[in-house]
């Protein structure tokens, strides 16, 4: 699953189970998720 | 008063268990209104154990350095008959059935328990503001935070209302407090002291250990924690050979200037009596944040999903949208974070291998005002959270021994705290470097 993909449905469920606050919050929760994924310790099977 | 000081005094009759013990509640009837730092007040069972320690004393039975000491508990920790509020209204009508195996060891040495303390709620946050019970506030100005999450056991202390307390750290809620309100904080080694008995925030994280005025003080309590309450007590390392590796880049490039220049004269004071130092890198430190975070946030949603859903209005708002965050993180980004924690413990060894101990500030800025949710540094503004877990989160991912020791207050008066790091499961030796450094990083 992408991290785009991933925020569009968690922001999706946020709103359907009536949290709109959690908006902004999994935003930043996606830029620090973007990060770990980044980071050289993240193992992939293409490398 | 320091433990030392009033074990001295007690076993030569200057004062007694109840005459401290009695002290102790007076402070707390009189000023604890305006700091809100206990949840429970034990009194009347706080003079019966302090009458006992006095008697069994008199009769020849003496229980270690805690015989007869007030202590301040968490309101984290089971205490048998007590309710474990864990500063939350989803605990409401909880009462613990037994003692966690910690209180059992303190009861064993001899301690008195004089009340539990307030807290973040769940113990997941960094200044004590979201409680159910209100915010604890820091008792060199009560218009700031003392610290978290152990907000209310740093109060505790700071105001003379305990001679120590017990806190957990999950990411330095034992040493934020500590730096705060001008204590002395021990998270010991992961897994060394017992988290039974102890309402969780993170299985992985979690820590339980001691807050007091002095090191020797905190070495006697985290001795009494693992059921040895009776030991002799830790000498200092020789100061003159002790080598510190500095941890600076990342550690330092956020800081308070007063802060920063508390650090600096102790690294001074610390060079003058003979400690040699040198610069060491975390390479990896800039992914400590997001290692932590989705360590953290993932075991918190775990132990809180069924409350979450249940009875989400119980929860302080900023406490629940965290714990709701963590159900949102994939397992594969929680197998990303382990990996990350194994990266930096290997880090952390790395850094140690030259050194008897790292040393860092504790707490970045100085305790922040209640309702503060920003920091600046220069140009650059960062939530207060972050920045006040930026220096303390990375020994509980890797589970080192970590000392916080006030350092000599700046133009403000208020305190900061100064870090040691010690070897994983090495933690009395820790504590003796401590012993060694304390002079000179508490002095001018």
């Amino acid at each position: 699953m992408t991290l785009e993909t991933w925020l569009q449905a968690a922001v999706a469920d946020a709103e359907r189970r009536q949290i709109p606050a959690l908006k902004p919050i999994l935003e930043a929760l996606a830029r620090s998720t973007a990060a770990l994924r980044a980071a050289d310790f993240a193992e992939r099977a293409d490398k | 008063m320091t433990i030392d000081t009033f074990g001295q005094q007690l076993r030569k009759r200057q004062v007694s268990a109840e005459q401290v013990t009695e002290e102790c509640l007076a402070r707390i009837e009189k000023e604890d209104g305006r700091l809100n730092s206990f949840i429970t007040v034990m009194a009347e069972d706080a003079r019966r154990q302090a009458r006992r320690a006095d008697a069994e004393l008199a009769a020849g039975r003496d229980c270690g350095p805690l015989h007869g000491v007030p202590i301040s508990i968490k309101d984290l920790l089971d205490v048998q008959g007590l309710p474990t509020t864990a500063a939350s209204r989803v605990r409401e009508g909880h009462v613990a059935a037994r003692d966690a195996p910690t209180i059992a060891h303190l009861k064993r040495a001899g301690a008195v328990l004089i009340g539990k303390t307030n807290l973040h709620e769940f113990a997941f946050g960094t200044t004590n503001e979201d409680s159910a019970f209100g915010p604890a506030r820091n008792p060199f100005d009560p218009s700031r935070s003392p610290g978290g999450s152990s907000g209310g056991s740093g109060a505790s202390v700071a105001a003379g209302f305990a001679l120590a307390t017990i806190g957990t750290d999950t990411g330095g809620s034992i040493r934020i407090p500590a730096a705060a309100c001008g204590l002395v904080g021990l998270k010991p080694t992961l897994g060394e002291v017992s988290v039974e008995g102890v309402v969780p925030l993170s299985h992985t994280l979690d820590h339980v250990g001691p807050l007091t005025t002095s090191v020797s003080d905190a070495s006697a309590v985290y001795r009494a924690l693992l059921g040895d309450g009776n030991s002799k007590p830790l000498t200092p390392i020789p100061l003159a050979g002790v080598r510190l590796g500095v941890l600076r880049s990342y550690f330092c490039d956020l800081l308070d200037e007063e802060v920063r220049a508390s650090f600096e004269r102790a690294l001074e004071n610390l060079r003058a009596a003979g400690v040699q130092t040198s610069e060491i890198e975390i390479p990896h430190a800039k992914d400590i944040a997001t290692v932590y975070l989705h360590l953290v946030l993932a075991d918190a949603a775990a132990y809180h999903a069924t409350t979450l859903d249940s009875m989400p209005d119980r929860y302080t708002e900023p406490v629940r949208l965290r714990l709701e965050m963590g159900r949102y993180i994939l397992a594969e980004d929680y197998v990303r974070a382990r990996a990350g924690r194994e990266l930096l413990r290997r880090e952390v060894d790395a850094a140690l291998a030259q050194h008897d101990a790292l040393i860092l500030p504790t707490l970045a800025i100085l305790p922040p005002l209640i309702g503060q949710e920003t920091s600046r540094f220069g140009d650059r503004t960062e939530p207060v959270r972050n920045v006040m877990l930026r220096l303390t989160q990375l020994f509980n991912i890797t589970g080192h021994p970590a000392l916080s020791i006030p350092a000599a207050p700046g133009p403000s008066g208020l305190p900061c705290g100064v870090q040691l790091v010690g070897w994983h499961s090495q933690t009395d030796a820790l504590l003796r470097v401590g012993l060694a450094c304390e002079p000179h990083i508490t002095g001018p």
